[in-house]
Order: C-alpha cells, then sequence, then structure tokens
C-alpha cells in the first residue's frame, strides 16, 4: 500500500430540496483514501452510503465541502471534464449491474472504451476480453445480458468496471442482489482485485462483510460514525470454498 | 474516430430496436412516396395537357358567331349566324397576321357504306385546315381548291371512320359512302393521331369541301365557325385584333356596339386548361405535404418516446463517461439514419408506385427531379428536426437522475 491519498474528501454535505423540505443525506464527511486500500462503506438504509459513492464517483457533486481525486478538484471541473474523469480514471459497478440490454457480455464491457478515442477497435477488443477473463467469463463473451445469470450479469458489469483500467473501483451494493455463495464469488473476484493493487470502496448493508475489508467506514444519518482499519483481512475464497456446494 | 465509435453506438441502438426503428421510418416512407407519387401525377396530367395543345397547334384562333356576352343564356338562331363566307374571304385577303384560315360548318349523321354504318360528323373546310390542325393526309390527297370552286362531292376520312366503314380491310380510296344519301368520293386518308388527353378519339373525322356541306348537306349561307393560324405563337394577339377590327368593318358595326363574334385563342385555352391542373397539383401536393408532416411528427413522437423508454441506458452511458455531445450526437445519428434509410425506401417506393399508376390506371405520369429532392430533404430535415429535440432533452439529463429513472 502506497502513501499516496488517492481520495480526499472535506466536511461534504449534500441537501435535497424536495418541495418545501431539505432532506440532509450528507452532513459534513471527511476521509482521506489512500491508494490501494480495499474500504466498505456501511450503515443503515438511508444513512447516506449511496449519495456518498455517487459524488465520490463524480456522477453527483456535494452541496459544500471540498473533493480531491488524485489531487485534483473535482468542483472545478465541467461537467464533460467530470464525463471524462469517469471514463478514464472511476470503474462504477451498481447494485442493478445497469449492463445494456440485448447486448453481448463484450459490446457491454467495450462499451467505456467507445466514448475514448485513445482506442482503437482491436484494442477494445482486447482489453474487453482481458476484463472479462479477470472475472472468469471467458466462455461468454457473446452472450446477451438477458441470457444470463445475475451473478454473470454482476461479473460483466465488473469487468465492463475495469476494462479502462481505473484508479479506483467503486461498488455500490455489487452482491446485494446476488445469494450468499455468489456474493462471496464476486467479494473474492474483488479482494484478488485488491490484491493486484486496485483501490476500491464497497457499499453493503451486510456488517459481515466489514471482515474481509482492510478499513471498513460506518455512516448513520449522514456523518460518520466510526472508521476502522482491518490489519488482517479474511480471506473470501476461504469463505467461499466452506460453503455448502448445494446451493450452487 | 470519434465519429466512427458514435456511428458504431447509434448502429448497435438501432439494431437493438429494430421495430421501433422501422415504424419510424414507415412514417417517412409513406410521406416521401406519396409526395413523389402525387407530383408525378399532377406534373404527368400538366404535361399531357401542354403536349396535346402543341399537337393541336399552339398559335391556333378560333372564332365563333354570337356575342358570347349573354353567359348561359341561349341565344338565338339569327345571333348564330353572324358569320359569312365573306367574312372568311376578307380575312384570308387582308390579314397580315394570319397564316392559315379556313371556315368550319359540320354536321352529324350516319355515314353508310353497303352495309356497314358509321354515325359520325362530316365538317366542311379547306385545305388550310390541315396546317392549322396539324393533320396530315396518309393515303391518298387532300382535296383542292377547284373541289371547293364546284363543291365536289369528295372527303377525306379519319382512321376510325375507315376501320368502320371497311371492316375488311379493303383500300378506302376511291370508294363512295353516303351521308344522308350524298355519295362522297373518297379521296384521303388522314394519318392517324390516337386519343386525345381527354379521351376523344381524333381519328372520327369526316373532312369535305366547306361549300359541299353548305350548299348539298346542310343548305345554309352562313358558316359556323372560322379556324386560323397566326403567323406565330406570340402573335396571336396581334392577329386575334387584327381579325376583330376586319370583321368589325365587315360587319359594319358602330364603335359602342358589341362584338357579334368570339374569338378564342389556343393560347388562352391552354392557359385555363394548366392553370387548372396547376391547381390540381398544389392540392396533391398539400396532401402530400400533410402526409409528410405525420411523418414527421411519427418521427419526432417515437424518438420522444424512445428517449423516455431510454432514460436509463443514456443516464448508464453518461456514468460511464459519455458527455452530453455524445449522447445527443447519437440520437442525432440515430435520427439521420433512420430519416435518410425512410427517405431512399420512400423514393424507390415513390418511383415504383408512380410507374405502377402509369401501368395499371393508364395515368400519364412524370417524375421531376425536384419533387424527388424536395421531399427527401424535407423528410431529412424533419427527421432530423424533431429527432435533435429529444436528443437534446437526453444530452441534458443529470447522470445520476437519469440512472435511477423508473
Ligand atoms: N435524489 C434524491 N432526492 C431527494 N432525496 C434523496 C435523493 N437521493 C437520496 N435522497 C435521500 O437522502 C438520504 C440518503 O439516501 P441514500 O440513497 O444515500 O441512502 P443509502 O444509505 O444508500 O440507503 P440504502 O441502503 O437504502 O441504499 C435518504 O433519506 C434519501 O431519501
Ligand atoms: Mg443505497
Amino acid at each position: 500500500m502506497s502513501e499516496r491519498d488517492i481520495i480526499v474528501i472535506d466536511r461534504i454535505r449534500r441537501n435535497f430540496v424536495v418541495g418545501d423540505e431539505t432532506v440532509k443525506a450528507l452532513r459534513g464527511v471527511s476521509f482521506r483514501i489512500k491508494e490501494g486500500e480495499f474500504v466498505t462503506i456501511m450503515g443503515t438504509s438511508g444513512s447516506g452510503k449511496s449519495t456518498l459513492l455517487n459524488i465520490l464517483g463524480c456522477l453527483d457533486t456535494p452541496t459544500s465541502g471540498e473533493y480531491l481525486l488524485d489531487g485534483i478538484s473535482v468542483q472545478k471541473m465541467s461537467k464533460n471534464q467530470r464525463a471524462i474523469v469517469r471514463n478514464r480514471k472511476i470503474g462504477f459497478v451498481f447494485q442493478n449491474y445497469n449492463l445494456l440490454p440485448k447486448t453481448t457480455s463484450l459490446d457491454n464491457v467495450e462499451l467505456p472504451l467507445l466514448y475514448n478515442s485513445a482506442f482503437n477497435a482491436k484494442e477494445r477488443r482486447e482489453r474487453a476480453i482481458k476484463a472479462l477473463d479477470a472475472v472468469g467469463l471467458h466462455e461468454r463473451l457473446y452472450h446477451k445480458s438477458n441470457q444470463m445469470s445475475g451473478g454473470q450479469q454482476q461479473r460483466v458489469a465488473i469487468a465492463r468496471a475495469l476494462v479502462n483500467d481505473p484508479v479506483i473501483i467503486l461498488a455500490d451494493e455489487a452482491t446485494g442482489n446476488l445469494d450468499t455463495r455468489t456474493s462471496f464469488s464476486i467479494l473474492t473476484l474483488f479482494q484478488e482485485l485488491h490484491a493486484r493493487g486496485r483501490t476500491i470502496i464497497f457499499v453493503t448493508h451486510n456488517p459481515e462483510l466489514a471482515d474481509y475489508s482492510s478499513r471498513n467506514i460506518v455512516l448513520r444519518d449522514g456523518k460518520i460514525v466510526s472508521d476502522t482499519i482491518n490489519e488482517h483481512p479474511a480471506s473470501a475464497k476461504t469463505a467461499y470454498d466452506a460453503l455448502p456446494k448445494e446451493n450452487d | 474516430m470519434r465519429f466512427v465509435n458514435l456511428l458504431k453506438i447509434a448502429l448497435r441502438a438501432l439494431n437493438n430496436n429494430k421495430l421501433r426503428c422501422f415504424l419510424t421510418m414507415l412514417g417517412i416512407i409513406i410521406g416521401v412516396a406519396s409526395v413523389i407519387t402525387m407530383l408525378a401525377i399532377g406534373q404527368g396530367s400538366k404535361n399531357s395537357i401542354k403536349a396535346q395543345i402543341s399537337e393541336m397547334g399552339s398559335n391556333m384562333l378560333m372564332i365563333f358567331p354570337g356575342s358570347g356576352q349573354r353567359g348561359g343564356v341561349r341565344q338565338s338562331a339569327d345571333d348564330m349566324q353572324t358569320l359569312k363566307v365573306e367574312d372568311y374571304e376578307v380575312i384570308r385577303d387582308n390579314a397580315k397576321f394570319v397564316s392559315a384560315i379556313s371556315p368550319q360548318v359540320s354536321s352529324a349523321g350516319q355515314f353508310v357504306n353497303g352495309n356497314n354504318n358509321y354515325p359520325s360528323q362530316l365538317s366542311g373546310i379547306t385545305p388550310d385546315y390541315l396546317n392549322i390542325r396539324k393533320l396530315n393526309v396518309d393515303e391518298g390527297e387532300m382535296f383542292s381548291d377547284h373541289d371547293i370552286a364546284t363543291a365536289a362531292k369528295v372527303c377525306v376520312v379519319g382512321r376510325t371512320v375507315v376501320n368502320e366503314l371497311f371492316p375488311n380491310g379493303e383500300n378506302p380510296l376511291g370508294k363512295v359512302i353516303r351521308f344522308n344519301k350524298i355519295p362522297l368520293t373518297i379521296v384521303g386518308v388522314l394519318e392517324e393521331k390516337g386519343t386525345n388527353s381527354m379521351g376523344q378519339d381524333q381519328d372520327d373525322v369526316v373532312l369535305a369541301p366547306y361549300t359541299t356541306v353548305m350548299k348539298r348537306v346542310l343548305a345554309i349561307d352562313y358558316i359556323q365557325g372560322l379556324f386560323a393560324s397566326a403567323l406565330n405563337e406570340n402573335l396571336s394577339d396581334e392577329a386575334s385584333d387584327e381579325i376583330t377590327q376586319l370583321l368589325r368593318a365587315n360587319h359594319k358595326l358602330k364603335d359602342e356596339a358589341e362584338d357579334d363574334f368570339q374569338i378564342r385563342s389556343q393560347q388562352e385555352l391552354s392557359e385555363m386548361m394548366s392553370s387548372t391542373s396547376d391547381m390540381m397539383t398544389v392540392l396533391l401536393a398539400c396532401i402530400a405535404g400533410i402526409s409528410l408532416l405525420v411523418g414527421g411528427i411519427g418521427i419526432m413522437n417515437i424518438m420522444y418516446v424512445s428517449v423516455t423508454e431510454r432514460t436509463r441506458e443514456i443516464g448508464l452511458r453518461m456514468a460511464i463517461g459519455a458527455r452530453g455531445i455524445d449522447i445527443l450526437s447519437q440520437f442525432l445519428i440515430e435520427a439521420i439514419i433512420i430519416s435518410v434509410t425512410g427517405g431512399i425506401i420512400g423514393i424507390l417506393v415513390g418511383v415504383l408506385a408512380s410507374w405502377l399508376v402509369n401501368v395499371i390506371m393508364q395515368w400519364p405520369v412524370y417524375i421531376q427531379a425536384y419533387s424527388v429532392l424536395l421531399s427527401f430533404v424535407v423528410c431529412t430535415v424533419t427527421g432530423v428536426f424533431f429527432g435533435w429535440y429529444p436528443a437534446r432533452k437526453a444530452a441534458n439529463l443529470d447522470p445520476i437522475e437519469a440512472i435511477r429513472y423508473e
């Protein structure tokens, strides 16, 4: 783990105006995340996890506070610059996969690269195949999204998040819709990516998963209530192997 | 490179929505095809009227007895007898702008050759009539001025009359046919002209010296009309003025008296007819324009629905790095592909439909390059315009709101 701060947020607030009411989803959140950390973010429903992750993913902007991604202030960027940051530096995995319907895994994974003119068709294909290989889907290159199981679709979504070689991978309840066994196989995948030096921020409901990350942040009502370092994360692979097989 | 990628994205998106794509195109196809077909029919009929008129001689003038000022009220027999043979001679001898003139008297009746009967019309004229009406004698020859002087019992017949009276294909030349018991020797057969655009058989004619018809058939001392040719098309007004002067002088009309004859020029007729057909073309173009507009609204509708329907997709694309301009371009490219493809198919369908109208209905059609271009441009512009609006809406979406859209 290097000492470089990849994410620095300082007193982030996010208010939503609904009618006459203002919902304070985040009420001053500050932390630093170093390159190569595997952070889980937990908290009860409505505590502001998704709101925080969307801000970290440059999908949303805070009402106030400072956000430096890789040393650059996100607030000062234009809409288009943020789009380019999302395209080049961030891999986002959604809870409900968000794959293009009726589209093959390969085409889905290639999609971020289509919005980056630095890659030609051949390079796109090679990288997409590599990313699908990394998530163990080398046999499903030409399957359409609706022809695959939830776990497989989530793997395609993870491959899509990996394909642009992002600085950080953000996952919002990436295992929320999956059964225990599949959840653990996805978690194993994230641990492998982490082992290869990726920075990962993983939002989850499930308190058990804190054991498998290197750091755990807990939110309540838009504030951080705990931030603990886990020196010895458990192995998801071991847990996966220990699970009864008949669930498969 | 960027454009190629966007093209690829748009093509994949279209490929995933074939039915929607086809339905959108259908509106354009129908719009373009109907514009082309309608304009082809309108222009075709206009052209055929024009051709017909120039075939009849565009410098032709017709002079009728009677003032014609009394609208629909039928004029008395006296009013209809104002033109005399002397009027013909005065114009023939004095008019400088008239190149040919012929009196005209006619009588309808039964022509008989042995057992064969055929009802037709006998027209009394002079040989000049052939020039005026652009007729030619095919076999035999035209009767002569001598025949006119002697009121000879001769005639020149059209092909239809020949076929009716000589069904076995005998040579009609020199044969004698009867009209109201009067024997007429056939001296010539007219070249075939076929049916004109109003459905009249132009070969259903029998021509004889006007003197013969006046004295031997009708026993009258007036003529029913005059056919004349102006020196050329542009002089038909001058010719008409000149004839008016000559006739007024000859009829000794006082200055304040109105003409006791009327002159119709072919030009007038042709203007009248082409204005009618212009009106029809405009009407057809309006109908076609409406269907094009409906097609355009169809595109907008489907584009709009598709943006709403694809809000999540747009949100996803933005989340993984598409900029507003990329989304706008993608939707615009989709709209252009749909409207251009629809336009091209529409042109093909329109040409095919025009051809079918021509073959099946026997209507004259004429496809002008401008109508093809016009409908194509209009449909592409409508497609792009109506595609642009929802595309811009899509491009301005907030990624997080779009991706949450249900
Ligand atoms: N677009 C929005 N408009 C208005 N209020 C919002 C919006 N998004 C989130 N909120 C509110 O902000 C608060 C935090 O929401 P958020 O989605 O971040 O919670 P969460 O921790 O992700 O919950 P869950 O575990 O159920 O996903 C909630 O009270 C929610 O109602
Ligand atoms: Mg959430």
